[in-house]
C-alpha cells in the first residue's frame, strides 16, 4: 500500500517506454510529472501504457486515484537520462560558497547612522503608523483567525475522512503551512505570532479585554520555571511534530484534535503563567518561527535610545505580552510584532523597522545553546520529512505512518539518532575544528551557541525549498476545499471537483535548486562574518554543504 | 467601553458563522433533500458499506447519495443490466434506483479494494404489491447431485493442442447425444470423450482427432460474443484472484499455498470455509483442471463458492447468462492451453 515497486526506475533518453501498471490491493493510479501520462489499474487487471521520454531529468511520479490516508505521499522517481538539474545545482551550490568567500565580509559595526540606512522605518508613513497603532485592524484579523480556527476543529471533527475533501487537512497543511513558509516567515519574520488565535482567548482572560488591556484579567500571572525556559521544549515539540507527522499530516481529525489540544493547553497554560509564556517556551511553531525571524526583514526598536532611558516608567516593557524591554531588543527572535509596544509609548518612541535579510545575525549578536539545540532539530526534520514524504520509499512511509509498530520504532529510533546524534555530532566536529584553526579566547560551548547562526539561513531556506514540492505543488486543492470545506459535497463557490494531482513542474525544482543554493550562499557568509578566518569558516561551510547536498539530493535527485 | 462591546459582539458573531457553517449546512441540505440515503463505501476492514440493508417501496424511486471514505470502490445491484458506478473517495455520486418487483436485491462493491472485497455486500428490500421477484431455478448442479467440493481432475487428456477447426471435419460421424445441449452442460470434456472413446462407429478415429471433435462440440455451444462478455466478467472479477491469464496468480492470492487435491477437506474443515483466499486457485491453463469440469459443475462453483478455497458466491450476483458465459470463458484457458505436452 501506498508504494510504487520498484520505486525508482532508470531509462535512458529517448527510449520508447511501456509501462504495466498493475495494483495488488485497490484501485491506483500513475501520473508522471511533467509528461502528462496517467494509466488506472484496478487490481487484477494490468494498465499498459507507452510514452516516448523525449525530455531528460529526474520525475516523480505519483497515485492519482485517492488509495487511502497516506495517498498524497505515493511517490516514485523515474531518471531520464543524466539529472543535468541535479549537477548544476551542485556546481551553482559550489558557486554559491566561492561567491560567500569573495563577498565583502568587513562588518560595518551596526550604528544608528548604518540603521538609518538600512532600515525603513514604517511608523514614519501616517497610514501605515495608524493602521498599526490602531488595534482595529489586528483585531480583525485576530478574530477572523479564530473563528477559522474554531471552523478547522470542526471540519476536522465532523467533515469528510478524506483528507483532500476536508477544510482541516487543506488549510492547515497545505494553504497555511504554504503561507508561513514562503510568506510570513521570510516577508515578515514573527508576523504569523500577531495574529495567530492559539493563545487569544488565554490572553484576552489575562487582559480582562479583548479589544485592549482593561487591567483586571485572570490568572495567576506565575513566572515560567527556569529550568524550561528557552527554545528546549519547543524543539522536543518540533521532535514530536516529526515522529507523528504522518498520521497528523493525513487525518483530518487527528488534526482537529491536535489544534483543539493546543487552544485548550495555551488557555491552560496562560491563566497559570504570566504573559505568553507558552508562545515562547512551548509552541513549536513559535520556536522555528523566533529562530527564522532573525533572518527576517522585519523588527521592532526603539527610536532613540535617549528617550526611553530619561522615561522610567517602562510602560512599553508592562503592556509587552512576550515580556521584552524594547529598548533593551537586539534580535526579533521573541518579539512577535504585536505593536503592543508602537500603542502604549507615550513619548512615539517605537519604530517598526523594515530592514535587511539577516540582520539578527553577526558576531556580535547573542545566541544561546538552545537555539543551537532547535537549528540542528529543524535541520534534520527538514531531512527526514523530505525523505518520509516527498521520496519515493514505500516502507518508510508505512513506517512512519504505523504509529506504535516495530517498523515506527525503528522509524522513530532513525529520527531521533539523526536529529539527537548525527546532525548535532557533524555540527560539534565542525565548531570543534574550527575551534583549533584559530586562538579564540571563548570555550567550545560558547562557540557551539554562537556559530549556531549559521544554522538559521540554511534552516530557513531548506524549509522552504520542502515547502515548495511539499504543499505549494498542492495549492490546486485549496479552491475546490473552500466550495465544499466538510467534504459533504457542497459547492459553494462552483469549484467543487476534482483537483490537479499536484505536480512538481520544472519551474518548481528549478525554485528549489536556487533556494537551497541561496542558502548555502547566506550560510556560508555568515560563517564567514562569525568567524576570525577563513580557515575557521571553513568547518562550518562544509557543513552547510554537506546538508544542502542532502536535502538537493531528495529533492531534486 | 463601547468598543470592547463591539469587539465582543464581532467575536462571538464569527465564532457562531464558524459553528453555523457545518451545523446550519447539514440541516439545510436534509431539508432539500429529505428522501436521499447517504451512503458511504469503506474497505471491509474499515467497516464496509455503512447501510447493510436499505428499504425500498416497489415503483418509489429512491435516491443513493453514495462516496467513498478510503478508496475507489464501485457500485451495481447484483443480477441487473444497470452498470456499475465508481465510488471515488471524497466525492459524492448520486443515482436514483427504482424497483418494479418486490424482493431482495443485493448491492456490491465492483472494484477489487483488499482480499475481503467480495464482502462488500448488502441488501436492499424491496416491500409492496406486484409480481414478486423470480426466484432463480434450481441450478443444475443440485440437480444433478454433483459434487463441487470433491476434486475432479480430468481422467485422461489430450497430447496436442485441440482444435475445433480440425474437429469439425468428424461432425457428422458424432452421435446425436455428443451434440445435445444437455450433454454438454452435465458432462466434462475428459468424459465425452471417454463416452466417444467407447463408440465402435468412431474407433476409426485415433485419440488426437477425437479430441478435436470434442472441442469442436465446446465450440458449438457458445458464441463468440458470449465469450468476450465471459472475458470482461472474468477481468473484473476474478482476475484478482485467478490471474489475467488464468494462472491462479492474481494480486490478492500471491503467497497462499496453492490448492491441490490433497488441500481437499470437504466436511471437515466447518466454519473455516469462508476464509479469506486460503488457498491459491488452481491453474486453468493446466488441462487436467477444466478438462474434468462439466458446465454445471463450474456454475455450481460460481454461484455457491467455498469449496475450502476462500472462492466467494457469486449467485446473489451474476444472471444466469452471465455465468454461462463465464463458464465458456473458462474452457477457453484449457483448449488453448500450451502445456499440453505434459501428461
Amino acid at each position: 500500500m501506498f508504494q510504487f515497486t520498484p520505486g525508482e526506475l532508470k531509462i535512458n533518453s529517448g527510449d520508447r517506454v511501456t509501462v504495466e501498471l498493475f495494483s495488488t490491493d485497490v484501485v491506483h493510479g500513475f501520473s508522471l510529472d511533467s509528461y502528462n501520462f496517467e494509466l488506472k489499474a484496478n487490481p487484477g487487471q494490468t494498465a499498459i501504457g507507452t510514452f516516448v521520454a523525449s525530455k531528460a531529468g529526474v520525475f516523480r511520479f505519483r497515485c492519482s486515484m485517492a488509495c487511502g490516508n497516506l495517498h498524497p505521499f505515493m511517490i516514485g522517481k523515474l531518471q531520464v537520462g543524466s539529472n543535468l538539474l541535479f549537477v548544476r545545482g551542485i556546481a551553482l551550490g559550489l558557486l554559491a560558497v566561492i561567491a560567500a568567500f569573495f563577498s565583502p565580509t568587513k562588518i560595518i559595526r551596526p550604528s544608528i547612522e548604518i540603521n538609518r540606512m538600512t532600515r525603513l522605518d514604517l511608523t514614519r508613513f501616517p497610514l501605515a503608523k495608524t493602521l498599526l497603532r490602531s488595534r482595529w485592524p489586528q483585531f480583525l484579523l485576530r478574530a477572523v483567525t479564530l473563528a477559522g480556527f474554531i471552523f478547522t476543529i470542526l471540519a476536522g471533527l465532523f467533515g469528510s475522512v478524506v483528507g483532500s475533501h476536508n477544510f482541516a487537512i487543506i488549510f492547515v497543511w497545505i494553504a497555511w503551512w504554504t503561507a508561513l513558509k514562503l510568506f510570513f516567515i521570510p516577508f515578515g519574520g514573527r508576523s504569523w505570532c500577531s495574529i495567530c488565535p492559539i493563545p487569544m482567548p488565554g490572553e484576552w482572560l489575562q487582559h480582562g479585554g479583548i479589544l485592549q488591556p482593561r487591567g483586571k484579567g485572570l490568572g495567576l500571572n506565575k513566572r515560567w520555571p527556569k529550568a524550561l525556559r528557552g527554545r528546549w521544549l519547543q524543539a522536543g515539540g518540533f521532535l514530536m511534530v516529526g515522529l507523528f507527522g504522518a498520521v497528523t499530516l493525513t487525518s483530518a481529525s487527528v488534526t482537529a484534535v491536535v489544534l483543539l489540544a493546543t487552544i485548550v493547553l495555551a488557555l491552560v497554560l496562560s491563566l497559570v503563567f504570566e504573559r505568553r509564556s507558552f508562545c515562547n517556551y512551548l509552541c513549536p511553531i513559535g520556536g522555528l518561527t523566533g529562530l527564522y525571524a532573525q533572518a527576517g526583514p522585519v523588527e521592532m526598536r526603539v527610536k532613540d535610545a535617549d528617550v526611553c532611558a530619561g522615561h522610567a516608567e517602562k510602560t512599553c516593557y508592562n503592556a509587552c505580552p512576550w515580556g521584552q524591554y524594547p529598548l533593551a531588543l537586539k534580535s526579533s527572535a521573541n518579539c512577535g510584532l504585536c505593536m503592543e509596544c508602537l500603542r502604549v509609548c507615550p513619548k512615539n518612541n517605537i519604530a517598526v523597522n523594515l530592514r535587511p535579510w539577516g540582520s539578527d545575525l553577526g558576531p556580535k549578536t547573542k545566541h544561546r545553546l538552545d537555539e543551537a539545540f532547535l537549528g540542528l532539530v529543524m535541520l534534520a526534520s527538514a531531512l527526514v520529512d523530505s525523505a518520509v514524504f516527498l521520496g519515493p520509499w514505500g516502507q518508510l512511509k508505512s513506517a512512519a505512518y504505523a504509529i506504535g509498530s516495530f517498523q515506527w520504532l525503528i522509524f522513530a529510533g532513525t529520527f531521533l539518532f539523526a536529529a539527537l546524534g548525527v546532525l548535532p555530532g557533524l555540527y560539534a566536529a565542525a565548531v570543534w575544528d574550527s575551534m583549533r584553526q584559530g586562538a579564540v579566547k571563548t570555550t567550545f560551548r560558547q562557540l557551539l551557541a554562537h556559530y549556531s547562526q549559521v544554522l538559521v539561513p540554511l534552516g530557513l531556506m531548506a524549509w522552504i525549498a520542502f515547502t515548495i514540492s511539499f504543499s505549494f505543488a498542492k495549492f490546486s486543492y485549496v479552491l475546490p476545499v473552500i466550495s465544499d470545506p466538510l467534504g459533504w459535497g457542497w459547492n459553494l463557490i462552483g469549484m467543487s471537483g476534482k483537483a490537479w494531482v499536484g505536480q512538481s513542474t520544472y519551474f518548481s525544482l528549478l525554485l528549489q535548486v536556487v533556494t537551497l543554493a541561496v542558502g548555502l550562499f547566506w550560510a556560508s557568509r555568515v560563517a564567514r562574518q562569525i568567524t576570525g578566518s577563513a580557515k575557521q569558516a571553513l568547518p562550518l561551510i562544509a557543513f552547510s554543504g554537506m546538508f544542502s547536498l542532502g536535502m538537493l539530493w531528495l529533492l531534486i535527485g | 467601553m463601547k468598543k470592547e462591546t463591539l469587539a465582543r459582539l464581532l467575536v462571538v458573531v464569527l465564532v457562531l458563522l464558524a459553528v453555523a457553517l457545518p451545523v446550519g449546512g447539514q440541516w439545510l441540505s436534509n431539508l432539500n433533500h429529505p428522501n436521499t440515503i447517504e451512503l458511504h463505501a469503506r474497505m471491509p476492514e474499515n467497516g464496509g458499506w455503512s447501510m447493510d440493508t436499505i428499504q425500498a417501496k416497489v415503483g418509489k424511486p429512491i435516491q443513493l447519495h453514495i462516496t467513498s471514505d478510503d478508496v475507489v470502490h464501485g457500485f451495481a445491484i447484483g443480477k441487473s443490466d444497470q452498470h456499475a458506478l465508481e465510488i471515488i473517495p471524497g466525492t459524492f455520486t448520486d443515482t436514483t434506483l427504482r424497483f418494479d418487483k418486490p424482493g431482495k436485491y443485493t448491492f456490491y462493491c465492483t472494484l477489487w479494494c483488499g482480499p475481503n472485497h467480495w464482502r462488500m455486500r448488502g441488501t436492499i428490500e424491496v416491500s409492496g404489491d406486484g409480481t414478486p421477484l423470480a426466484l432463480d431455478s434450481q441450478p443444475l448442479y443440485l440437480k444433478l447431485g454433483i459434487d463441487i467440493d470433491s476434486p475432479q481432475a480430468a481422467e485422461t487428456i489430450p497430447s496436442d493442442k485441440a482444435s475445433a477447426e480440425r474437429g469439425a471435419q468428424f461432425s457428422n460421424l458424432l452421435p446425436a447425444y455428443a451434440v445435445d445441449q444437455n450433454t454438454y452442460l452435465s458432462t466434462s470434456p475428459a468424459k465425452l470423450w471417454l463416452r466417444l472413446r467407447a463408440e465402435p462407429t468412431l474407433s476409426s478415429l485415433s485419440d488426437d482427432p477425437l479430441w478435436d471433435a470434442v472441442a469442436w462440440v465446446w465450440q458449438q455451444q457458445t458464441k463468440p460474443e458470449t465469450i468476450s462478455i465471459g472475458q470482461k466478467l472474468f477481468t473484473a472479477n476474478c482476475a484478482a484472484c485467478h490471474g489475467e491469464t488464468g494462472k491462479g496468480d492474481g494480486v490478492m492470492v500471491r503467497g497462499l499455498p496453492t490448492w491441490s487435491p490433497g488441500s481437499h477437506t470437504s466436511g471437515d474443515m466447518n466454519g473455516q470455509s469462508t476464509g479469506e483466499g486460503l488457498y491459491s486457485p488452481p491453474d486453468f491453463t493446466s488441462p487436467q483442471q477444466l478438462l474434468g469440469a462439466s458446465p454445471a459443475l463450474l456454475e455450481g462453483k460460481i454461484i455457491r463458492g467455498g469449496m475450502g478455497t476462500g472462492m466467494p458466491y457469486w449467485g446473489p450476483i451474476f444472471t444466469t447468462q452471465q455465468i454461462d458465459a463465464l463458464v465458456s470463458y473458462l474452457y477457453t484457458f484449457a483448449w488453448s492451453s500450451t502445456n499440453l505436452q505434459v501428461k
